[in-house]
């Protein structure tokens, strides 16, 4: 599996940030419905990317293009140097390298948020049982939820269920998190301790790609927000250039839109 | 004779009772066999048919739905007399004991496949899609995350489909099985009491009511608060 090591950009690695996610020219037809026209997208190491745009702007299947949950149309996704719609590119186990977390946290909910979490540890990543628990336990204490480890689905909260949600992708040590609403399913009031969780995360360093409505969270946390409307990127800059002086019409109208 | 010493004697004759416990009990270990291979073929024939159509291979899984109803629209005692008379025309001569294990199998596979279906069809794409997200293969989601969720959904109607269908192998009499209604059928030739019945049916109670109440401990047991 050669393309799976790690190559860097430009032979210097210290003169440009290495890119983690290189999808260029995506397309994506969902019958006669061009839902991504085009749409390119360059995430750098330790970078945090913000999508906003109105419902079926595409954001969604954009992220879902980047671990390959949707097979885009036309176009070229490279994440941490592997490329994805290669047909020799073993895409389970270039997913270990995507984390993703979804509006409905999709916790197993037969499994204890230990058994979600050590999963594809055991399954995919090939460790024992025992250095599986030892890694989930871990992931879980990041996420604040140690002294949950036994619980199912049904006995946590939203927020922590959404929590071990992300437990369970960044116990693989992904390269990148795609985030997908990670907090519209959530009570307002447990909104907070998944941000939190998302805040640590920026702050060790992870590549992350957020699908969000929190635009809060865009302002003080995003390196770069995109704002996407019908399948293109109509807009892309610093959270301050995109939420103070938006320069397209549809970007200042869907920012006055959300405002209110 | 009154009328109720009449009907213990017909129905509750301890001497006849007595006579024919063998015969009853060697048709109960008839039964148990017999119960136990159309359970065993039956619901793995069931899931591996529902597994299949899983893959979605249309042609393949029309070939299933049409086997599927056709098995579950034909009375298994037609499948049984079909078999065992039908069969030796084509040089193939299956016992009574084989005719009744094949068609009851068949029938169960039948509705199992689609009870084991329609348990992995309501699992939420969203268990696939998060599983296969973090590298899961088809397989690997299908047996650790889906088929878990799936086949405790099914308990429920598994089990009383089983039940149901496992009690056809009364029909194997028809057949000259030696089971247990066989073996009380020609008790009752032999003895001009019907009181042997009697034994039949508590011999039927013993094997399948244990049957009915593991049945309700595991639909219990394999909830899970969502």
């Amino acid at each position: 599996m050669k393309n799976l090591g790690p190559r860097l950009r430009g032979g210097d690695s210290s003169a440009l940030p290495r890119l983690v996610v290189e999808a260029r020219g995506i397309h994506k037809h969902f019958g006669a419905l061009h839902v991504l026209k085009g749409v390119d997208l360059l995430v750098a190491e330790r970078e945090l990317v913000f999508i906003i745009g109105p419902s079926g702007s595409g954001k969604s299947t954009l992220l879902r293009c980047l671990n390959r949950l949707e097979e885009p149309t036309a176009g070229t996704v490279v994440i941490d140097g592997v490329d994805l719609l290669d047909a020799r590119t073993d895409i389970n186990h270039a997913r270990q390298r995507i984390g993703m977390v979804f509006q409905s946290f999709n916790l197993y909910p037969h499994m204890t948020a230990l058994g979600n979490v050590t999963l594809a540890l055991r399954k995919v990543a090939g460790r024992s049982r025992a250095k599986a628990d030892e890694l989930g336990r871990a992931a879980l204490a990041r996420v604040g939820l140690a002294d949950r480890a036994g619980h199912r689905p049904g006995e946590l909260s939203g927020g922590q269920q959404q929590r071990v949600a992300i437990a369970r992708a960044i116990a693989l040590e992904p390269r990148v998190m795609l985030f997908d609403e990670p907090t519209s399913a959530l009570d307002p009031e447990l909104v907070g301790s998944v941000l939190g969780v998302m805040r640590s995360l920026r702050e060790s360093g992870m590549a992350m790609v957020v699908v969000s409505h929190e635009m809060g969270f865009a302002r003080n946390a995003a390196d770069r927000v995109l704002f996407m409307d019908q399948g293109v990127i109509v807009e892309q800059g610093s959270p301050a250039a995109i939420f103070e002086s938006p320069t397209q019409q549809r970007t200042r109208a869907f920012i006055s839109q959300i405002r209110h | 004779m009154s009328n109720w010493e009449r009907f213990v004697d017909a129905f509750f004759n301890a001497r006849v009772m007595a006579r024919y416990f063998p015969d009853i009990a060697y048709g109960t270990l008839v039964t148990i066999e017999l119960a136990a291979l159309v359970i065993v073929t039956g619901l793995a024939a069931g899931l591996a048919l529902a597994l299949l159509r899983s893959l979605g291979f249309r042609p393949v899984n029309l070939l299933i739905v049409f086997v599927v109803d056709l098995f579950r629209a034909l009375p298994p005692l037609v499948i049984i007399v079909f078999i065992y008379f039908g069969l030796p025309s084509v040089e193939l001569s299956p016992s009574g004991f084989v005719s009744t294990w094949l068609s009851l199998a068949l029938v169960l596979m039948a509705f199992s496949e689609e009870i084991f279906w329609a348990g992995i069809t309501s699992i939420a794409k969203g268990q696939w899609e998060a599983a296969r997200s973090t590298g899961l293969s088809y397989g690997q989601t299908l047996f650790n995350v889906v088929l878990p969720q799936a086949i405790r959904l099914t308990i429920p109607p598994l089990t009383n489909r089983t039940i149901a269908i496992t009690k056809g192998t009364a029909l194997a009499t028809v057949v000259a099985v030696h089971e247990i209604l066989g073996m009380a059928s020609s008790a009752v030739s032999n003895s001009y009491n019907p009181s042997p019945l009697t034994l039949g049916a508590i011999a039927y109670l013993i094997l399948f009511l244990p049957m009915v109440i593991v049945g309700r401990w595991l639909e219990t047991r394999m909830t899970w608060k969502r």
